[in-house]
């Protein structure tokens, strides 16, 4: 049966495409994406692909059911929106789309205009892989491929002149056997890493973390789609640095004040202790209301991203968050003594609108 | 399938009577696609079958449904069983199917569907592709979406009953306006008759007239058909529009008769199997798989379950003559309960109320007060307080007012075009019957956008928010919502 189902397959997807590039500035400040996160996919609620009708709505509504219960319970497995509709009515919900990463990311990447980054490195790390594509004469029976040996008896039939259409018989012979047969693929891939640095101090809000978090995510889903299989490290501060897990670095609550050279100096030796920057693609992003404890440290931190950072990454991102307290110099500090650096972006984030602009500086360089 | 021409012969034996049926096994990714295509392989280029599709085929791929048969209302019928079903659920659904065709074949509200539909779907198919090719893929996209938004604006009673006699027009003869004098001598006239009271008389009669002259003359229920004979649509549209109406009405009976429908399947697939074709060892798989047919789904109404035991319950009562004056009246329980005339009418009538009957009057005549009590039935409502659906009463009236409200013009609200020619000015005015439930405004809005787009000039729809009449209205560009002081 031929059905034609795959072009208004084909026609939805690109329907929602569309429709979440159109409200992508939304998705993107809101966040509601993340909490729908899954392992390869994530699941959208898009009511914009439903079609209006003219319908009942809560008011007023019911209808009859069967079961246990005493007047004024509630219907079970209602929880307020959707089920209980009687008859032959479907049960009404905000119908959800699912993408994969990579979907997401070209969405991403054709609504912001961004470029795609032109990877350093020699490409000398390998990924190998098994592909079954050969045909062998010998192997386990689990390999045999049946349609092969089929062939393979019938050309020797037909060619000796024991084959015979009244008696069409094929009888293999040892000779006749075929096996699949595995290549194994090298690949060359980039390498790459994000190490994302976040101020916890205490003048940092849960405002403040929602914004980073929002950022980071888009940030991932960017460079994960422009290398595969990218790997991610997390340093908070206050006034010093420690490497933490992801679920610590969105959740830790601290109170100090804040030394950003301490978090620099981390940044540092990961970079040198487990990514050589030769083989490297490395991205930084720093993460601050921008109140460093003193000028001297400013100092202290503008000398090691000169020396030590910078050579090293790809491109170091700071983006400093609109803070009640504090003077929020460091952007302005950096911008002085950076002031012809590429590869350091600075991008200031006022709330959770403009993160869509900041993500647009960060990655539309593509270094 | 060598048991399939024993469960035909069993069917027939019963008194089935169907149209020849055509079986065809496929996997589940076809079905998922004759599924979301409504049962027919070839559909108009639309995305929202891709839409269903996806759905249908990840619930089937995670585990939480599974779609065993499809069977369409055609001549001869055409059966999809799903590849995957064991031997027994195979049986049982054929014997499902059988009865299924012998409702499409025998019900009235059936009567009119085209049963060469499956020709008539790749005709439309076709040419909405043509219309495509020529007019653009979103231009007629967007047009197909604005007419499906419109798709349930019919008058799905409409194939059954003449509306309203076929009129003479009444041209406005002026002499109509006449007031009728009192007799009076010449010269008493114009005290017993005033002219100037003459003159406003015939003015207000020639005003009622006129006002009398509406447009359209009577409220309109099918709109869709309003619409491709008033509405400035261009050739294309008006047969993209007639398509997706042709298409309304012909599957509109299904809907109407949902719970008659798969009762009636699932009555007879459990008499065939019990009674003919079930192996003994199959026992245990038979019986849960049509438990899970009847089973309980907490807060909606499972129409196998309700039509099934309906069936099974009038069968009884005609059987045992629990009907009629003499029983309606009879107060004592226990006469009633051990009630049995040995009448045997039970198979004769169940077989006259398939012909007969739709989920409509199938409950209003056969829901009894005993069956809410034995099912357990009760009644459930939305309670503004606490936002969410509550159980609302076990009383039967109850029960069977929501019921019927659930069910009546198939769960839509009824909607009619009462003037198009508002204010003079050619704006299209409907006016939603209120019976209690509001109408979703954020899903009207979006409705009366897609309205506008067809009729070209400013739409108003009338209902009832909170106990007041309010009138709704877009003219295009802005959106009014306004509370109706009725005078």
């Amino acid at each position: 049966m031929l059905l034609h189902i795959e072009n208004d397959y084909n026609r939805f997807r690109q329907i929602i495409r569309g429709k979440i590039k159109k409200n992508l500035r939304k998705y993107i400040s809101n966040g509601e994406m993340i909490g729908r996160k899954g392992k390869d996919l994530i699941s959208i609620p898009l009511p914009q692909v439903e079609l209006p009708k003219f319908r009942f709505g809560n008011n007023g509504k019911g209808g009859a059911s069967q079961g246990q219960g005493k007047p004024g319970d509630p219907l079970s497995g209602d929880d307020g929106e959707g089920a209980g509709n009687a008859g032959n009515q479907p049960g009404y919900h905000i119908p959800e789309v699912e993408l994969t990463f990579d979907e997401l990311a070209e969405i991403l990447g054709e609504e912001l205009e961004l470029p795609n980054i032109e990877p350093k490195g020699k490409k000398e790390i390998v990924a190998e892989k098994d592909k079954y594509t050969g045909i062998r004469r010998v192997g386990p029976e689990s390999l045999r491929h049946f349609k092969r040996t089929f062939r393979e008896a019938l050309k020797r039939q037909v060619a000796s002149g024991e084959f015979s259409y009244k008696k069409p018989q094929i009888v293999p012979i040892r000779d006749d056997f075929r096996y699949r047969s595995w290549k194994t693929i090298t690949r060359p891939e980039n390498n790459a890493v994000i190490i994302y640095m976040m101020d916890v101090s205490g003048s940092m809000w849960e405002e403040q973390k929602e914004i980073v978090r929002l950022e980071s995510f888009w940030i991932d889903t960017w460079l994960q789609y422009q290398y595969k299989g990218i790997s991610t490290r997390y340093i908070i501060h206050d006034a010093q640095a420690h490497e933490v897990d992801r679920a610590t670095f969105f959740n830790i609550k601290e109170n100090g004040g804040t030394v950003i050279s301490s978090a620099y100096e981390l940044c540092r030796k990961i970079i040198e202790k487990d990514y050589p920057a030769d083989t490297w693609n490395i991205y930084a992003f720093h993460f601050s209301d921008g109140d460093n404890w003193s000028r001297e440290d400013n100092k202290y931190c503008a000398e090691l991203l000169q020396s030590k950072i910078l050579p090293a990454v790809n491109m170091f991102g700071y983006g400093q968050v609109e803070s009640t307290y504090g003077s929020g110099e460091f952007i302005d500090f950096l911008e002085e003594q950076f002031d012809e650096e590429e590869k350091l972006i600075l991008s200031f984030i006022a709330d959770n609108e403009a993160i869509y602009d900041s993500i647009r500086e960060f990655l539309g360089k593509g270094i | 399938m060598e048991f399939q021409p024993i469960i035909e012969k069993h069917a027939r034996d019963y008194g089935l009577d169907f149209f020849p049926v055509v079986f065809e096994v496929v996997d589940y990714e076809t079905i998922s696609q004759l599924a979301a295509y409504g049962g027919f392989p070839v559909r108009y280029p639309h995305w929202r079958f891709g839409m269903e599709y996806d759905q249908l085929s990840k619930g089937y791929r995670y585990g939480l449904q599974k779609i065993y048969e499809m069977v369409i209302n055609t001549n001869p019928c055409y059966a999809y069983l799903m590849q995957s079903n064991a031997k027994v659920d195979q049986k049982l659904v054929i014997a499902h199917v059988y009865a299924h065709c012998d409702f499409f074949k025998n019900n009235f509200y059936f009567a009119h569907t085209n049963r060469k539909m499956i020709d008539e779907m790749a005709n439309h198919a076709s040419r909405i592709r043509r219309h495509r090719d020529k007019h653009g893929l979103e231009n007629v996209e967007s047009f197909v979406d604005t007419c499906l938004s419109l798709e349930n604006l019919i008058d799905c009673h409409a194939p059954y009953i003449q509306r309203r006699q076929v009129e003479p027009d009444e041209d406005g003869a002026p002499d109509k306006d006449q007031v009728r004098k009192l007799k009076s001598k010449k010269y008493l006239d114009k005290y017993i008759n005033p002219p100037d009271f003459i003159e406003a008389q015939k003015e207000e009669k020639s005003q009622k007239r006129i006002a009398e002259q509406k447009f359209p003359k009577h409220p309109e229920r099918d709109i869709l058909l309003f619409l491709l004979e008033n509405a400035p649509l261009e050739n294309w549209q008006h047969d993209v529009l007639g398509i997706i109406r042709e298409e309304a009405y012909y599957f509109s009976p299904q809907a109407m008769t949902k719970i008659m429908n798969e009762g009636w399947a699932t009555y007879w697939h459990s008499k065939i199997m019990t009674h003919k074709v079930l192996d003994p060892f199959e026992i245990v798989d038979y019986a849960e798989h049509h438990s899970g047919t009847i089973a309980d789904h907490p807060g909606q109404l499972n129409p196998y379950r309700i039509g099934y035991h309906l069936y099974k319950d009038i069968e009884d009562r005609w059987n045992k003559g629990k009907f009629g004056k003499e029983y309606d009246e009879c107060d004592d329980l226990k006469v009633k309960k051990e009630w049995d005339k040995k009448l045997n009418l039970g198979m004769e009538k169940i077989f006259e109320v398939r012909k007969l009957y739709n989920d409509i009057n199938f409950i209003d005549t056969f829901l009894t007060e005993e069956f809410c009590r034995e099912h357990n039935l009760f009644s459930f409502a939305y309670n503004n307080n606490n936002e969410r659906y509550e159980i609302e009463s076990r009383d039967f009236q109850a029960i069977k007012k929501r019921l019927l409200q659930s069910l009546t013009n198939i769960g839509q609200p009824i909607i009619r075009v009462v003037d198009a020619n508002y204010k003079n000015r050619g704006e299209l005015y409907l006016m939603h019957q209120y019976e209690e439930v509001e109408i979703d405004m954020k899903y009207a809005h979006d409705t009366l956008i897609n309205l506008n787009s067809i009729w070209k000039r400013p739409v108003h729809i009338q209902t009832v928010l909170e106990d007041e009449p309010t009138l709704f209205s877009y003219d295009g560009q802005e959106f009014k919502g306004q509370e109706i002081s009725e005078n």
